[in-house]
């Protein structure tokens, strides 16, 4: 039978079938962080039971870890307890730790694909909706709960039910490829399919447009893939992929002989069905800023905001959700974009801060300075990729624009760490969840691509930034 | 776990699309090690005001609601982050049973963890259901929503039916399949990290 990359990698994993209900599936690679694991490793210890696979564990501090000086000891007692608790679980339970001085420490879904550790044709799982990030490497990996990590840590298995395939093509050539990036590709996607399109469903992205993408472009499509509501994003792994995990530091020894299987075997077959399917045409396609409350509430940078008439086409409860929406945002229908002040400028999380993401940026910043009314912040999403953009002399590019430029972690992303907005302050933010409060109580966060992220925090408001030179 | 098998109260109306986890259980309290005291954190933003003081608008405030177990709310409930804590928030505050048009995956799985029931109807019956003024009774064995007025069934995978009703211990069951998960390690491709 002619199948999905998505099914190729399920029937792969099965390790137990039954005719009705979940199987129960084999996991290659399990990331671990400190938030939602400690309730998962408190359950293994009042069962009396061991972590099954540590040596397919990985366990990093990303998401409460201050940014800025790690010389000084953690200052909020809560997340210094999580942090150490998490030291204590990876020591207890014998699993490899890159704790808040290693220089491997970052965003998981960052090193983990810097690490050589995320592969081809594997399932890969942690405590984290952006897990899907992976899929970028023809991987199928998705976030889970709490109670699933205590699962994979004892079992190295999950029971789950089939989720549907959905083809995405992304079709066409982007006129301007350092002014309209991945970052917008995925955007628009959501904008159109909507925050509940993928429920359900593993997303293969497919077409030109997909395999133009560099692998850490990539990376930012299959990240946002659960904005859409797919449990995970998928792409199938080429010469791109392949180049990119050589010579990594936990690359297999048995790499090439595995390349050579993935290259016959990882790829959706011609006649395969996808139950789901969306073309998205990217010729045309423009900047992408949202101004709402959810990802979907997104439009062009050349438009304004929109009325909740116009946005929810007659559906009742969408428009109720634009009123709230606009009215936590204080932001009025037929506001051009373009005049949308800021205050704050966010560039990091594991959408959008990687070094090409980093180099894009920088190029619209060098030689000159943010926004007299503008605080802005650059936040490596590892400290690998921290070194390698100050290698190539970004920090000072950044910093001589007066940005801070900090030290790894999730940062302002969700603000778990001392880095939030403000109540009332308006972020242009290259993370992936414009939701109320998300990046502070009471901020208001407009989701961007870098580059439009480094213009705004020059102009002291959004710009079309196709009209910058960028080459 | 704790096993579901019926519940009779008010049901609380929650008239929002879209509540993600992030509003369900904001990101500052999602730094305690353990999994119970969540319930005081629900809603947060929508409950509390600046002063910390209780919102009359929102309806978790209103005191006729108080011993509900039953939420109604909009479409695509528990979207975005992964974070489980959402779901021992509703469960420490009480709810058991979560009614929606529809459910983002991770938060639905979740749910089964730890003994509340997420019911799927169609938006005409979720819409009616939220405007219910007496009690509603929720029969998991014989999947059935009562009211005043009518008996509305639900679907329910049978295997997740069963974990809620027995309260079952997942891992435990799991490694009943030691045998197998050590047969396909051995023929894995994929090798391990170190």
């Amino acid at each position: 039978m002619e199948k999905t990359l998505f099914e190729k990698i399920w029937d792969a994993h099965i390790v137990v079938e039954k005719k009705n209900g979940p199987s129960l599936i084999y996991i290659d690679r399990h990331l671990v962080h400190e938030v939602t694991s400690p309730q998962a490793f408190d359950g293994l210890r009042m069962n009396n039971r061991k972590v099954r696979r540590p040596d397919l564990t990985i366990a990093t501090m990303d998401h409460n870890v201050p940014t800025n000086n790690r010389t000084l000891p953690i200052l909020d007692q809560t997340s210094a307890i999580q942090i150490q608790t998490l030291e204590k679980n990876c020591n207890d339970f014998g699993i490899q730790l890159f704790d808040i001085n290693s220089p491997n420490q970052g965003i998981v879904h960052v090193i983990g694909p810097q690490l050589g550790i995320t592969l081809p044709g594997s399932t890969i799982v942690c405590g984290d909706s952006h897990t899907s990030t992976h899929g970028a490497f023809g991987a199928l990996a998705f976030g889970i709960g709490t109670s699933e990590v205590e699962h994979v840590l004892a079992s190295q298995t999950l029971w789950l039910e089939k989720p549907i395939p959905f083809e995405i093509r992304v079709e066409g050539k982007r006129k301007n490829p350092h002014a309209v990036t991945a970052k917008d590709i995925i955007l628009s996607i959501i904008k159109n399919i909507g925050t509940s399109g993928g429920n359900g469903t593993v997303i293969e992205y497919r077409g030109d447009g997909i395999s133009d993408l560099s692998m850490e472009q990539r990376m930012t499509i299959c990240n946002m893939s659960i904005e859409a509501g797919a449990r995970a994003g998928l792409i199938a792994p080429d010469e791109k992929t392949f180049e990119y995990l050589r010579g990594r530091k936990y690359t297999p020894k048995n790499y090439e002989s595995l390349v050579d299987y993935w290259r016959d075997n990882l790829k959706t077959d011609s006649d395969a069905k996808f139950e789901k399917k969306y073309t998205l045409h990217i010729d045309d396609i423009v900047p992408q800023v949202s101004w709402g409350t959810n990802p979907g509430m997104t439009c062009d940078v050349t438009e304004s905001i929109p009325s909740p008439e116009e946005y929810s086409k007659g559906d009742q409860n969408q428009k109720r959700g634009a009123e709230k929406a606009l009215e936590y945002m204080a932001l009025k229908p037929g506001t051009p974009i373009t005049e949308i002040k800021i205050d704050r400028v966010f560039i990091g999380s594991c959408t959008n801060a990687r070094l090409e993401d980093l180099i894009e940026a920088s190029k619209v910043v060098k030689g000159k300075k943010i926004s007299s009314y503008v605080r802005a912040m650059v936040v490596p999403g590892s400290q690998m990729v921290k070194k390698q953009a100050e290698e190539l002399g970004l920090d000072k590019i950044f910093t001589d624009a007066d940005f801070e430029w900090r030290d790894a972690g999730c940062s302002m992303c969700l603000g778990m760490n001392p880095d939030i907005l403000s109540p009332g302050e308006r972020c242009a933010s290259t993370s992936n969840r414009n939701f109320e409060g998300r990046q502070g109580t009471g901020g208001r966060t407009h989701l961007v691509s870098p580059v439009m992220a480094a213009a705004a925090a020059i102009a002291g408001h959004f710009v079309d930034v196709r009209e910058m030179d960028l080459n | 776990m704790q096993s579901f098998t019926k519940v009779k109260t008010l049901i609380t109306p929650l008239d929002k699309v879209n509540v993600d986890t992030d509003q369900i259980v904001p990101k500052q309290f999602l730094k305690l090690v353990q999994k119970s005291g969540f319930g005081k954190f629900l809603f947060y933003n929508w409950r509390y005001d600046d002063n910390e003081q209780l919102k009359s608008d929102f309806v978790l405030n209103d005191l006729k609601y108080k011993n509900s177990k039953i939420l109604v709310a909009g479409d695509n409930f528990g979207c975005g982050s992964s974070r489980e804590h959402a779901v021992w928030a509703l469960q420490d505050y009480g709810f058991s049973v979560v009614i929606s048009t529809s459910f983002a995956d991770i938060f639905y799985s979740n749910c089964f963890k730890n003994g509340i029931l997420p019911i799927i109807l169609d938006s005409k019956t979720v819409e009616k259901l939220q405007q219910e003024t007496t009690e509603v009774e929720v029969d998991l064995k014989n999947q059935i929503i009562k009211t005043s007025s009518q008996t509305i069934p639900f679907d329910i995978d049978s295997h997740k039916k069963k974990i809620l009703l027995e309260g079952l211990d997942d891992i435990a069951h799991t490694l009943l399949y030691e045998k197998q998960i050590s047969e396909f390690e051995k023929q894995s491709k994929i090798p391990s990290v170190l």
